[in-house]
């Protein structure tokens, strides 16, 4: 499936320039009416985001015309106590929420890499439901769950009251990881394992020495992939959430239904620099752990 | 090879046992309540009694629901549809490009990706709505036109009228697309990627034209790329609530619009249920279609 390729990074190494001539009969890239379509996608995928970045800087309310550059509403979404717990705790959820992910999801992927069980193919398939389950339909489900079968208790210190929504995140982060870390395992030559366990190695060094560092790769891109699902869901959030339990997405859900001020776009910015960031940081290591295999 | 499970029954244990529980307790659970609920019946403000009555299905079949799933299959099959035609030139391009370009644009093409869903969805509603940039955009053109106009001596356009962009229809489509065109890309790129091209150079040099040779050669040879395309954008595209919720009108609602409200304002939870169910079993339904063409394509290939 697609999966592969939404977390495979792509790597962005510089091989020698190309002499420029006449294009081949397959660079389509350079004939002109596919670089149009390519370019105006592009402008319809950027153009909003850029706007909207631009424009969080914009000395005016109304947000529509140029008024003069300002760091405002920075400052006012800095000063918005609400706004910035909702900011804290989804960066608090989507922590905890990869650090379990990629545990449960390393185990998954080995278990199913690994050994042959009465009623494997039982555990793969519902393994990959709460990948194509549709998310309203997870949000509902625990929803019911908080609220009959398991209630979280009200009224917990902070961050423990951030229990339901992580357990939310988590069961459907965990499937995403499991299939990424499966798809490295794919390159892992068993005997490796064999030979370590000839050598004396137990269980457990053999798994930790032996296998973890083969999935590395693997676990970098499924705990990029379980943040970002993380601080990226509403609609399972929006379910789970009680008053005091507000995360960013609903928060400026809840703001856009009053009015649009540039404060959510410069909380927006925020956001979007963030998960930049963090996906430059792991496409570093992950073009890092390419060239040490090289070299 | 695999280890059958008792070889090594200790360290099965301890690497099954959490992920497996994880998920009964944690989704299967959750998913199995929803299922025994919609099969119940509302008797009190706070009360559900699972009485085993079909009533609910019997509700979610009449017009009225039946008409915003068929609504919803409609909306989220053109989103499909508009998402193939331009995430198919751009994945080709790609698929084609120097190495380094390639490296950029999918890059470029992943990025909104990681982007948060309601940020993108609040980003498109300052440029569609009545004093956004489009609009700002064609009443400048608009104004530019008709001064020109009056210039050679026509009648000026008159005043300009603001197009309705937003809490339409068109709007829900046009998020839609934006959201999901990178789940079309990037499966249809490494389709192409892996594609044999000494065929494609077989066909061009046997004089079929590059249209043709697209339309012939790359994509039936891409047809397990393009089916799992179209697969991953219309799941969530007939599942989408945020996209319809906030650029969508009251004509726009989709299934998951209707069932978010039997759970918060109308406190039909039974019902809300089972919704839920005919919404999976129509995703269930999709996965069997692409998983049956799949087969198909490769018993022919």
């Amino acid at each position: 499936m697609a999966d592969e390729a939404l977390t495979s990074m792509p790597k962005l190494g510089r091989p020698p320039r190309e002499k420029r001539d006449k294009p081949g009969p397959l660079d389509y890239m350079r004939r002109w009416p596919l670089q149009v379509i390519v370019g105006a996608t592009l402008v319809f995928l950027y153009l909003p985001l850029i706007t909207l970045m631009v424009f969080s800087f914009n000395d005016s309310r109304r947000n529509v015309v140029w008024q003069g550059f300002t760091t405002d509403w920075y400052v006012k979404a800095f000063n918005n106590d609400s706004l910035l717990q909702a900011f804290i705790n989804s960066l608090t959820i989507a922590f905890f929420c990869t650090i379990i992910s990629v545990i449960l999801g390393a185990l998954a992927a080995v278990m199913l890499w690994r050994f042959r069980f009465p009623g494997k193919t039982a555990v793969e398939g519902s393994m990959a439901l709460p990948i194509v389950v549709p998310e309203i339909c997870l949000g509902v489900a625990m929803l019911v769950f908080f609220a009959r079968v398991m209630p979280w208790p009200t009224g917990l210190p902070w961050p423990l009251n951030l229990g339901a929504i992580t357990i939310a995140h988590v069961s459907f982060a965990f499937p995403f990881v499991a299939t990424v870390v499966r798809a490295r395992l794919a390159s892992f030559n068993r005997e490796m394992e064999e030979a370590a366990k000839d050598l004396g190695a137990s269980e457990w060094r053999t798994f930790w020495d032996v296998l973890v560092p083969h999935m590395q790769p693997g676990l970098i891109a499924g705990a990029l992939l379980a943040f970002t699902l993380s601080l990226d869901d509403f609609v399972i959030t929006f379910f789970t959430a009680g008053p005091d339990t507000i995360t960013f997405p609903v928060k400026v859900y809840s703001m856009l239904r009053f009015s649009v001020t540039p404060e959510v776009n410069a909380a927006s910015t925020v956001l979007i620099v963030v998960t930049v960031i963090l996906t430059a940081i792991g496409l570093q290591m992950q073009n890092n752990q390419s060239k040490e295999k090289k070299a | 090879m695999e280890q059958t499970w008792k070889q090594a029954k200790a360290a099965f244990a301890a690497i099954a046992a959490p992920p497996i529980a994880w998920l009964v307790l944690f989704f299967l659970v959750p998913m199995a309540v929803i299922w025994a609920y919609s099969f119940g019946e509302n008797t009190g403000p706070i009360t559900i009694d699972f009485t085993g009555t079909f009533a609910n299905y019997a509700r979610a079949v009449e017009p009225l629901y039946l008409q915003i799933f068929w609504k919803s299959l409609i909306v989220a099959g053109i989103t499909t549809l508009l998402c193939l035609i331009i995430g198919f030139p751009v994945a080709l391009a790609i698929a084609f490009a120097s190495p380094r370009m390639k490296a950029w644009l999918l890059l470029l093409i992943m990025l909104p990706f990681w982007t948060n869903l309601l940020i993108r969805t609040f980003a498109l509603i300052a440029v569609l709505r009545e004093n956004g940039y489009v609009n700002f955009t064609l009443e400048w053109l608009w104004n530019n036109a008709s001064g020109f106009m009056t210039l050679v001596g026509l009648q000026p356009l008159g005043e300009y009228e603001p197009l309705t962009l937003l809490y339409n229809n068109t709007a829900v489509i046009i998020g839609l697309v934006y959201v999901h065109l990178p789940f079309m890309v990037l499966p249809l790129y490494s389709a192409l990627d892996r594609m044999d091209r000494s065929l494609m150079e077989a066909s061009l040099d046997l004089g079929a034209g590059h249209l043709r040779t697209i339309l012939l050669v790359v994509v039936p040879l891409a047809a397990p790329g393009i089916a799992s395309g179209i697969l991953i954008t219309f799941i969530p595209a007939l599942g989408a609530y945020l996209t319809p919720d906030l650029l969508g009108g009251t004509d726009s609602q989709m299934i998951a619009n209707v069932i978010e409200r039997q759970f918060k304002r109308a406190n039909d939870w039974p019902f809300g249920a089972a919704l839920s169910f005919l919404l999976m079993y129509l995703t269930f339904i999709a996965i069997a279609v692409q998983a049956l063409v799949q087969r198909r394509s490769e018993r022919r290939g």
